[in-house]
């Protein structure tokens, strides 16, 4: 597959080449690759930016310099790129991850798309959500599945109120790993002053947020450096390129293997001799023999049998499938909840949660919506709104409706009670989503709190007085600036 | 305090460790359990391909011991590979499935490939018989092959995607999907395409397949068969039906195919790989996508995302 198309990305042509030891494997010893290739994990991570900060032009590079795209894609993009009447002294790669045409035409990014690409050490699976605030809908569905955020932040522009917005739904989404990914520094003349200058003013946000693990990159997504090559031009940064980075996160950090939960699916009940209960382990593990709880009822029986298609298995662990058979004959369906008897987990008919509202129509205090949790559907009504969140300086404000794409913390009074979890102790028990009666539809996604004040926020309350507004986020500083190099070209701002 | 493993804490890491097919794997039978329980009336949409094999062992899996819950449905344009055919029933025969067959009886004679262009013909043949055959059996919920990797509109849709009561397809609005809750909630008239692959890449079925040593359709093998060029790639003559033009003979070649569909639609590419290690090295080796021998995704750009718009799969 063809590694560059112009002079200048082989300026920055990667340093260490992922694929070199694969590609010559998979020359020589085939079986030996498949074997190395399986031992591969999956990192899921999303990325999120302002319009025109250069998010599909990283996730194009990244996706080339790996050698992931294929050539009859390539010669698309170059066909595309003249069609659509930009440039064609230089590949658009941001043609290649803009999938629907309108996006294509209208050079943003609608709807959230995901893309695959591996590495002689990894497997990724990238959630590209939209930058515009009207999609934080989509951004939270990106989010809801990933263990990182790759947040972009255009160089030349600084932080925006979006970038914030990006890093608060990440947060909200419990996502505690960040990429401050500072692009578009070729337009600032590479300079250090600029990328420190943006990382100490974004660094007090994140700290009120309660410090999650952050890294700040400076790159040129468009150029190539730091994305998966080092860049020859920003000598005085020494730490990891994006790629790099993904590679040494830790995959395995945020799962609970301590309390075992199993939503339950499905009763499979083939013939009188078996009946197993079917689900996918949420956290935790089982062993044969181990004694569980079934939720709601409380009662308590023992694990008889793992079973798979493969064969019996002696243990489980999240996030398996199995089928398990109990001792007991007992009078389990779908929607009960597999426990461990040291962490309980108590039935709730009052939910205290954040909500993300989704549709068009905004939230009716009169009516009951479907609570979708687990393998549960339940009706249910929000009782009441707290409070919203003000992202810019993480202070609270009254609250009197939810719109498409507010964010607040609520009481929802449900008409029967779900065994669930907080969110930040477990996502699969913890989140849930809002389904409107008549016309369908998802409406909102919840995050289950521990109390009204809402668990995750909890930290950003107590610290949100540190931040000035006027200090830290001087408003009108960017609009005085003059621009720093020339105007951003038309046919690189395609975010 | 709820025990959060980390690279430091966790000496038993590797014990928990799920290899991505294993957690592809998962995530798939989930989705398989949740539309079986949630849907009055689904169907697993087989098309014979890879895709389809990977997909039925998928849903042997997630109902062990007890068996596929659901029938199948193959779309016959009456065009396929003689050799897929033949594959095809003896897979329903070995497993015990209930393979429902549907032809667009009615343009079955007047549209074919050489008839008419190969939009026309996918529309009539393949869209409007699809069509036919959800609202004959009145399925509420459709399985299919696809993944996101194959192309780029693909890539943007949901793993439970929503068609109206005309089995169109609105990218624009979507229902968000998040975590693993998949609202499943319908009217009486629409109907859902799931896509229990969605994150897969071909890359990841192919070593699946080897893995889990899953019967495929012998044509994705090399060996001498009876080939025209046409549009720049290699056509098999697979029948009389085969309408040669004047100075077209067939000849003999190695080759093999990277999709399958209707034998006229679909290009053969010059290939020695006759195991599945082999194709995988072959597929790695060269710079071309999957989609490149199929002559139905030529045309306009966006001609994928037009044809599912209007109910293709």
């Amino acid at each position: 597959m063809p590694t560059s198309i112009t002079e200048e990305n082989q300026i920055n042509r990667p340093t260490k080449d992922y694929m070199i030891s694969d590609r010559e494997l998979i020359s020589t010893d085939i079986e030996k690759y498949l074997s190395r290739h399986e031992e591969k994990q999956i990192l899921k991570f999303l990325t999120c930016g302002s319009v025109d900060d250069g998010k599909s032009t990283l996730i194009g590079r990244l996706l080339h310099d790996t050698n992931t795209v294929y050539t009859d894609h390539l010669e698309a993009i170059a066909r595309d790129t003249k069609r659509i009447g930009k440039d064609d002294d230089e590949l658009d790669l941001s043609l290649l991850v803009d999938g629907l045409q309108a996006e294509r035409e209208q050079g943003i990014t609608i709807d959230v798309a995901y893309r695959y690409f591996s590495t002689s050490e990894r497997k990724f699976i990238i959630a590209d959500c939209p930058g515009h605030q009207q999609y934080t809908r989509n951004m939270a569905t990106g989010a809801s599945n990933c263990d990182l955020a790759v947040i972009l932040i255009d160089a030349q522009q600084g932080v925006q109120t979006q970038t914030k917005h990006h890093t608060y739904v990440t947060h909200l989404l419990g996502i505690r790993h960040l990429v401050i990914a500072i692009n578009k520094m070729d337009l600032v003349d590479y300079e250090q002053e600029q990328f420190e200058a943006i990382k100490s003013e974004f660094q007090s946000y994140l700290d009120s947020l309660g410090n999650p693990d952050v890294q700040f990159i400076p790159l040129s997504a468009k150029k190539g450096d730091n994305v998966v090559a080092r860049s020859m031009n920003m000598d005085w940064y020494t730490g990891p390129t994006i790629l790099s980075y993904l590679h040494s996160f830790p995959v395995t950090q945020i799962r609970d293997f301590e309390s075992f939960r199993m939503v339950i699916q499905r009763v499979n009940h083939p013939h009188d001799n078996f009946r197993g209960y079917s689900g996918t382990l949420a956290s935790g593990t089982i062993q044969k023999g181990q004694s569980i709880r079934v939720m709601p009822s409380g009662i308590e029986t023992k694990i008889e049998r793992i079973v798979t298609m493969d064969g019996d298995l002696e243990q489980a662990f999240a996030p398996m499938s199995v089928t398990i058979t109990l001792e007991d004959e007992l009078d389990a369906s779908r929607g009960d909840v597999l426990i461990d008897l040291e962490h309980p987990l108590q039935p709730k008919s009052e939910l205290n949660a954040n909500l993300v509202w989704m549709d068009d129509d905004a939230l009716n205090m009169d009516r009951k919506y479907i609570v979708k949790h687990g393998a549960s559907q339940v009706l249910a009504k929000v009782d009441k709104l707290y409070h919203q969140v003000h992202i810019e300086d993480l202070s609270r404000k009254k609250m009197h409706s939810l719109q498409k794409n507010d964010i607040g913390v609520c009481k929802l009074i449900l008409d029967r009670p779900i065994c669930c979890d907080t969110y930040s102790r477990n996502r699969m028990l913890g989140g849930f989503i809002l389904i409107d009666r008549l016309s369908n539809r998802t409406v909102a996604a919840g995050m289950i709190n521990s109390s009204e004040e809402g668990e995750m926020l909890g930290e950003l309350t107590n610290t949100s007085s540190k931040i000035s507004s006027s200090k830290t986020f001087p408003v009108d500083r960017h609009a005085s600036r003059p621009p720093i190099t020339r105007p951003l070209p038309k046919q690189i701002a395609t975010g | 305090m709820t025990f959060v493993a980390t690279a430091e804490n966790l000496p038993s890491s590797a014990e928990f460790h799920l290899t991505h097919l294993q957690q592809l794997e998962a995530e798939s039978i989930y989705i398989f359990r949740e539309v079986v329980a949630e849907f009055d009336n689904p169907v697993l949409l087989y098309s014979i391909g890879k895709d389809s094999s990977v997909l039925l062992h998928l849903a042997k899996k997630a109902f062990y011991p007890g068996k596929i819950p659901f029938p199948l449905l193959h779309v016959d344009t009456t065009w396929k590979f003689r050799e897929m055919i033949q594959f095809r029933d003896r897979i329903a025969k070995e497993y015990g499935l209930d393979l429902k067959v549907y032809t667009n009886e009615e343009y079955r004679h007047e549209v074919t490939p050489f008839t008419h262009d190969s939009k026309t013909y996918t529309d009539i043949m393949k869209t409007e018989a699809l069509k036919q055959a959800l609202e004959l059996y009145e399925f509420d919920a459709a399985f299919g092959g696809a993944r996101r990797d194959e192309e780029r509109s693909r890539a943007k849709e949901r793993i439970f995607s929503v068609r109206d009561s005309k089995h169109q397809w609105d990218p624009k609005n979507q229902r968000p999907e998040l975590w693993q809750l998949f609202n499943s909630n319908i009217r009486s008239n629409e109907e859902v395409r799931i896509f229990p692959l969605s994150n897969w890449t071909e890359l990841d079925i192919w070593h699946y397949i080897h893995q889990q040593n899953i019967d495929i359709v012998p044509l994705y093998f090399s060996k001498p068969r009876p080939v025209v060029k046409r549009n720049n790639t290699w056509i098999m003559v697979d029948d009389d039906r085969m309408e040669l033009e004047t100075g077209e003979t067939p000849t003999n070649k190695e080759v093999r195919f990277r999709t399958l569909g209707c034998y006229p639609l679909s290009g053969a590419i010059e290939s020695t790989a006759s195991t599945v290690p082999e194709i995988i090295q072959e597929i790695l080796q060269t710079g071309y996508s999957e989609r490149q021998g199929r002559l139905i995704d030529h045309g306009t750009t966006a001609a994928m995302e037009k044809m599912r718009k209007e109910g293709y799969f």
